[in-house]
């Protein structure tokens, strides 16, 4: 009974479930076409003629393809903390930063280039400014001017990446060099993607653990008046977890682009925002602020990435996907709403009662 | 005893005020700029409503749900649903009237189940329109990949149906072969008004269009007063849904085609729109007239954007997004001062 | 049921997890009578209220309503609207947003043969309503458009045209000023007139001796007496609502020295929040403990507040320590060697999903700064040096703050404050709703950070624990400063203080 009590409060119980479970149907899948039941997670070595020997195998395209959710998803995870409220601004944001990334290197007007107009590092610092712009822009509107954080964001929601589109002259821009690619894939044999997803998360780790932002940003979103008491300043913490959930959205866009190695502000960070609340969700962090668990995150967004995969294993196209998350993001929001919890215990007390 | 009431002349009738001056400034000015490509006849304003005629049925549903303090993000996408399945359903041989009618059924239920969630378990209202929006984006999608176009082939009725036009007895003008152009509307038009004017009575006259404005007002008090705050919402929300349907099948009849990516943002049109024309972010206040002149403004922009020729496309979606921005802006300002001044 | 009687509450007892609110508590209501209910904050006037509006489920006991055959249990406020019991309460609860004359009908409207409102016969039927009552309103215009005092009387308004028999007024008059409490007591001399029973909660002594005929009191959720008005002059009202509480009354040493030599801690001059609190002047020593006294809704929080720089003050200048400082938010009172306690311990004390360790450090981090982060170990640290020196009982440090006793929490703020090392600590109701035996230690407590030097604001709606504890009073009535205590401090002069008046 008591670790039955142990695992139920476990915070990692949902995403690491929901993980599982998605490991289970790519077992079952795999064993019922006939493949090898483990193929899910079979991890070998391959060479390629463009990249040299790389890892390969569904496990690494899963956490390779999962890198920008994962990114989103730690900021997200903060602004959902801070505020109560979620920023579905991301996926534009990712776009717009890109666009911004990409007409930096190629020059204003340019379709398509092959030698960078100006150093990658101008480029990425374009990009991350832009982010940082985004950020806080929105970071303004739900801190300052007590605008509902939804309604906020969804102005950047609709306005970015056609703001992403102007700057590139209506056009895809497509930077094909090869120190740009290199982001979006190999550094030796592993995914380039994976490691600036490990070094950010590492990073943010780093920060919550030897920094007492955590707490209070956590501190803000359960209680913002009595954190203000307390001497925390609460405006700015609102503030600055918008401006970090820019900055993310800025380096997630820089992946995303550099996989496709352009600009393509329609596509780019598509229905992204949706993965990354849903990641949070998943992860077992209320979206009604307050605590927050970042690993649950991580796994959540890496669970995401899993589900889509396997949706596409089971022939389910990018554009039919949505269907299935937004079931999933309607059970789990209905299983923590108070309401529901008040009826199911009403009717497991009727139960027990009737059992008697 | 004397009661010190303010005049009339509040924040609110300030803003629709603004949105009317707006709308003029902006057709005038289109008209002064855009005079010689034929923006100053009647019928670029009636072109404007055809463009429109889904918007406006979608903005009156959103004002109502926006009048309770909640949003619907879920148009566009549903938008899309529609279409697509009026698209395909009629490739399938199935009958006109039969597909609307499915389609406004299709509305009731998604309306129905968005309102449950809202209403009843309390949700968000932007979760559950946003899962929402994704599931019908999705459900296009599995409906079908490809763009479906709606030929006299598929069905004459539909056909007939879009290219009927309803000629109004004045405000014509002769074109430069002598020809007299009698000014027209599409029937997607005089489905709109209809609707608008429908609304605009329920608001008004109704004792559910006054508890939209109750529960909006305050959902706490509406309670203690003993109105079912819940069902209020939940019919909100249906309302929605279903004014978006028959917007929906407004909108098809002016595209004649389902697409996944059809009616894209076409959700932040309908809210800007309500913004814009008064309708509170936190609930309570508004009305369809305004929300109406937003559409107009929206729409006068897109098409000052498409008679320029030279506009990058993206710029309708940017203006709306600013104006958006600077109403909610001017709402907040508002609300501030009222505070203080409490 | 006696004759002239509306109501009548017998023997209603209940308890909140922890606490018992309500003890055999009696209540009368007449006819045509405007009844007031006095108690200090936590007597349980509003349990009682809500116990007689369906709000609340009590658990023993029986309420008796004219008109109805048997005990009368409301399950929610519309049950009680409809045997005639109608509340209004200092937050309007109508609709801003609607015309007074909807606020009226809403829910109830009168339709056309068309089922839609029947707009023009509702303006009408308003009209004659609020004209019935002398009240001189345009029905068609919005409610926010008007004073609080007019909406409330429209709530008023709406109650009556609902056949209420019992009106409860809760604490109508807080937000007005003296011209539309006027007003509303015309009104209440109006409705009594037509024979309507009115509760009246108030903390307002004036008030209550200008309009009401009836007195009940209640105490810490038990019931004192009920008077006629004239047999109960405000000393006794007062004392009849503070008590003399039998908490143990410990020997607690206060320091018996003449402060005024000691150097200048505090020195506020004129300072002001508008709508809160009018202009005051406050000067602390060091190592003085300085109460405020004042019934609830006098400004003695505020006054606090206004201080910490949790309301922002509008005019004025303070001096910390000699020194001018500004005070923008809570942090730059801290960063003076401040700390309050606030007397709203939910929401704005405790982070109800943090740990006690976290919530003990908390004001310290924020005082460091975000990047100086107390290492875990200094965190548990601290956490154990406090929970042993406030003695907070607890499973342990980890332990959320919200399983804790609402006495343990209060420690916990305490704790947070303490660990800050403060030389001013702002302490606002740090005893409410805890037992007794805390309530002593944290007495004790106070006095013994006076001996060590660091000034306390200590604010209390009992007054026996503030003589126990401070040096000086600060006497405050609605809003304002009116005096200070600083020799002889007795019982009886703090009640004639604040009860102010004649009698």
């Amino acid at each position: 009974m008591s670790t039955w009590k142990k695992i139920k409060s476990w915070p990692l119980l949902l995403p690491v479930v929901a993980l599982i479970l998605v490991m289970a149907v790519n077992i079952i899948h795999d064993a019922a076409t006939g493949v090898n039941p483990l193929s899910f997670f079979s991890i070998s070595l391959r060479e390629t003629t463009t990249n040299g020997t790389i890892l390969y195998g569904r496990l690494i395209d899963v956490i390779n393809r999962g890198s920008e959710i994962a990114i989103l998803a730690i900021g997200m995870t903060l602004v959902v903390s801070a505020s109560a409220g979620t920023d579905i601004s991301v996926g534009s944001v990712m776009s717009l930063c890109a666009s911004a990334m990409c007409v930096t290197l190629a020059g204003y007007g340019v379709s398509s280039t092959t030698t960078l107009a100006k150093p990658l590092v101008i480029g990425l610092l374009a990009a991350i400014l832009m982010g940082i712009v985004c950020g806080a822009f929105n970071g303004t509107l739900v801190a300052h001017l007590s605008i509902q954080p939804m309604v906020a964001t969804l102005i950047l929601y609709s306005a970015a990446r056609a703001i992403g589109l102007l700057l590139c002259n209506d056009l895809i821009v497509y930077v094909r060099n090869p120190s740009f690619a290199f982001i979006g894939s190999f550094l030796g044999p592993i995914p380039t993607p994976i490691v600036i997803t490990a070094i950010c998360i590492a990073i943010v780790s780093v920060v919550l653990k030897k920094t007492a932002l955590g707490m209070y940003i956590q501190s803000v979103g359960i209680n913002a008046r009595a954190s203000r008491i307390a001497g925390l300043n609460s405006k700015l913490l609102i503030f600055l977890a918008y401006t970090l959930c820019g900055v993310f959205a800025s380096i997630a866009g820089i992946v995303a682009s550099s996989r496709i190695t352009s600009a393509d502000s329609n596509n780019i960070g598509l229905y992204l925002e949706m993965d990354a609340i849903l990641s949070v969700a998943l992860g077992g962090n209320s979206l009604g602020g307050g605590k927050f668990n970042l690993a649950g995150s991580i796994i959540g967004a890496y669970t995401i990435q899993a589900i889509t995969t396997t949706l596409y294993a089971l022939g389910v196209s990018s554009i039919q996907a949505p269907v299935y998350k937004a079931v999933i993001v309607i059970i789990i929001v209905v299983i923590e709403a108070p309401p529901f919890k008040a009826f199911l215990k009403r009717h497991s007390a009727a139960f027990a009662s009737k059992g008697v | 005893m004397k009661a010190n009431s303010k005049k009339s002349f509040n924040s609110n009738t300030l803003l629709l005020v603004i949105t009317i001056v707006l709308f003029c400034v902006l057709y005038v000015g289109g008209c002064i700029a855009y005079g010689s490509k034929g923006f100053t006849h009647f019928q670029t304003f009636l072109n404007i409503l055809i463009t429109n005629a889904g918007l406006i049925c979608v903005a009156c549903g959103m004002t109502c749900v926006m009048l309770t303090g909640g949003i619907d993000i879920s148009v566009g996408a549903l938008i899309a649903m529609d279409c697509m399945m009026l698209a395909v359903g009629m490739e399938k041989g199935i009958g006109a009237v039969t597909m609307v009618l499915i389609v406004l059924l299709v509305g009731v239920v998604f309306g129905v189940v968005q309102g449950f969630l809202v209403g009843y378990l309390e949700i968000q209202p932007f979760i559950v329109s946003m899962a929402g929006m994704f599931f019908c984006r999705g459900m296009t999608a599995v409906i079908c990949t490809d763009q479906v176009s709606i030929t006299e082939k598929i069905n004459a009725t539909f056909y007939k149906w879009a290219n009927t036009k309803v000629t109004i007895p004045f405000g014509g003008y002769v074109n430069n072969k002598g020809k007299y152009m009698a000014p027209y509307v599409r029937p997607g038009v005089i489905v709109a008004i209809l609707v608008l004017i429908i609304i605009f009575i329920m608001l008004r006259y109704t004792k559910f269009g006054r508890s939209l404005y109750a529960v909006g007002g305050s959902a706490q008090s509406a309670a203690m007063m003993g109105l079912n705050v819940k069902k209020i919402k939940m019919g909100a929300y249906m309302l929605s849904s279903i004014l978006c349907s028959v917007g929906g099948v407004c909108y098809c009849l002016n595209t004649m085609a389902g697409s996944v990516t059809q009616a894209l943002g076409l959700e932040m049109d309908a809210i800007s729109s309500a913004v814009i024309g008064g309708t509170l972010l936190t609930g309570g206040v508004g009305n369809v007239i305004g929300s109406f002149f937003g559409v107009l403004i929206n729409g006068t922009i897109s098409s000052i954007v498409k008679t320029n020729g030279k506009l990058a496309s993206s710029w309708p979606n940017i203006l709306t997004a600013a104006l958006l921005f600077i109403f909610i802006v001017i709402q907040s300002i508002f609300a501030a001062v009222r505070a203080r001044r409490k | 049921m006696e004759e002239n009687v509306v109501l009548t509450a017998r023997g209603i007892s209940m308890t909140f997890p922890g606490v018992k609110a309500l003890d055999n508590v009696d209540f009368t209501l007449r006819k045509g009578e405007i009844h007031a209910l006095m108690g200090e904050n936590g007597a349980g006037k509003s349990t009682l209220i809500k116990c007689l509006t369906g709000i609340n489920d009590f658990e023993a006991g029986e309420i008796r309503v004219e008109g109805v055959d048997g005990p009368v249990k409301n399950r929610s406020t519309k049950d009680a609207q409809n045997i005639g019991i109608s509340t209004v309460y200092q937050e309007v609860n109508l609709c801003p947003n609607l015309s007074v004359a909807e606020n009226l009908f809403i829910g109830r409207e009168p339709l056309t043969k068309l089922h839609t409102i029947d707009r023009k016969s509702y303006n009408k039927r308003s009209m004659k309503i609020m004209e019935d009552l002398g009240i001189s309103v345009d029905v068609t215009q919005n409610l926010e458009n008007y004073s609080l005092a007019i909406q409330q009387m429209v709530a008023i308004a709406r109650a009556v045209d609902m056949d209420c028999k019992v009106l409860i007024l809760d604490e109508p008059t807080s937000s007005l000023d003296d011209e539309e409490v006027e007003k509303l007591f015309s009104l209440m001399r109006k409705l009594k007139e037509k024979g309507v029973g009115i509760i009246f909660v108030t903390h307002f002594l004036e008030q209550v001796y200008a309009v009401c005929d009836r007195i009940t009191v209640l105490r810490n959720g038990a019931f004192v007496g009920e008077f006629p008005i004239a047999e109960l002059p405000r000393v006794k009202l007062v004392a009849a609502m503070m008590g003399k509480d039998l908490d143990d009354l410990a020997e607690i040493q206060k320091e018996q020295k003449d402060y005024s030599k000691e150097p200048m801690e505090i020195e506020a001059k004129g300072l002001s929040h508008a709508g809160t609190i009018k202009p005051f002047d406050l000067n602390i020593h060091k190592g003085e403990v300085v109460g405020i006294g004042g019934l609830l809704g006098s400004g003695r929080s505020e006054l606090a507040r206004c201080i910490y720089g949790a309301d922002k003050a509008q005019t004025g200048t303070l001096a910390v320590a000699g020194q001018q400082v500004k005070i923008n938010q809570p942090i730059d009172a801290m960063n003076k060697g401040m700390g309050m306690l606030p007397d709203d311990r939910k929401a704005e004390g405790i982070i109800a999903d943090l740990s006690v360790r976290e919530n003990i450090i908390l004001a310290l981090q924020a005082k460091r700064g975000m990047f100086k982060q107390l290492s875990r170990a200094q965190q548990e640290e601290i956490a154990d040096r406090y929970i042993d020196l406030v003695k907070i009982k607890t499973a342990s440090k980890d332990t959320l703050i919200k399983q804790l006793s609402g006495g343990n929490q209060q420690k916990v703020i305490l704790a947070r404050w303490l660990a800050t090392d403060p030389d001013f600590l702002i302490l606002d109701e740090p005893t409410r709703g805890i037992d007794v035996g805390t309530k002593s230690e944290i007495q004790k407590l106070i006095v013994k950070l006076a001996g060590e030097g660091k000034s306390v604001l200590f604010i209390s709606s009992e007054i026996e624990e503030m003589l126990r504890t401070c040096n000086r009073m600060v006497i405050m009535r609605d809003g304002q400063k009116v005096g200070e205590i600083d020799h002889d401090l007795s019982q009886e002069g703090v009640m004639k203080a604040i009860a102010g008046g004649e009698s």
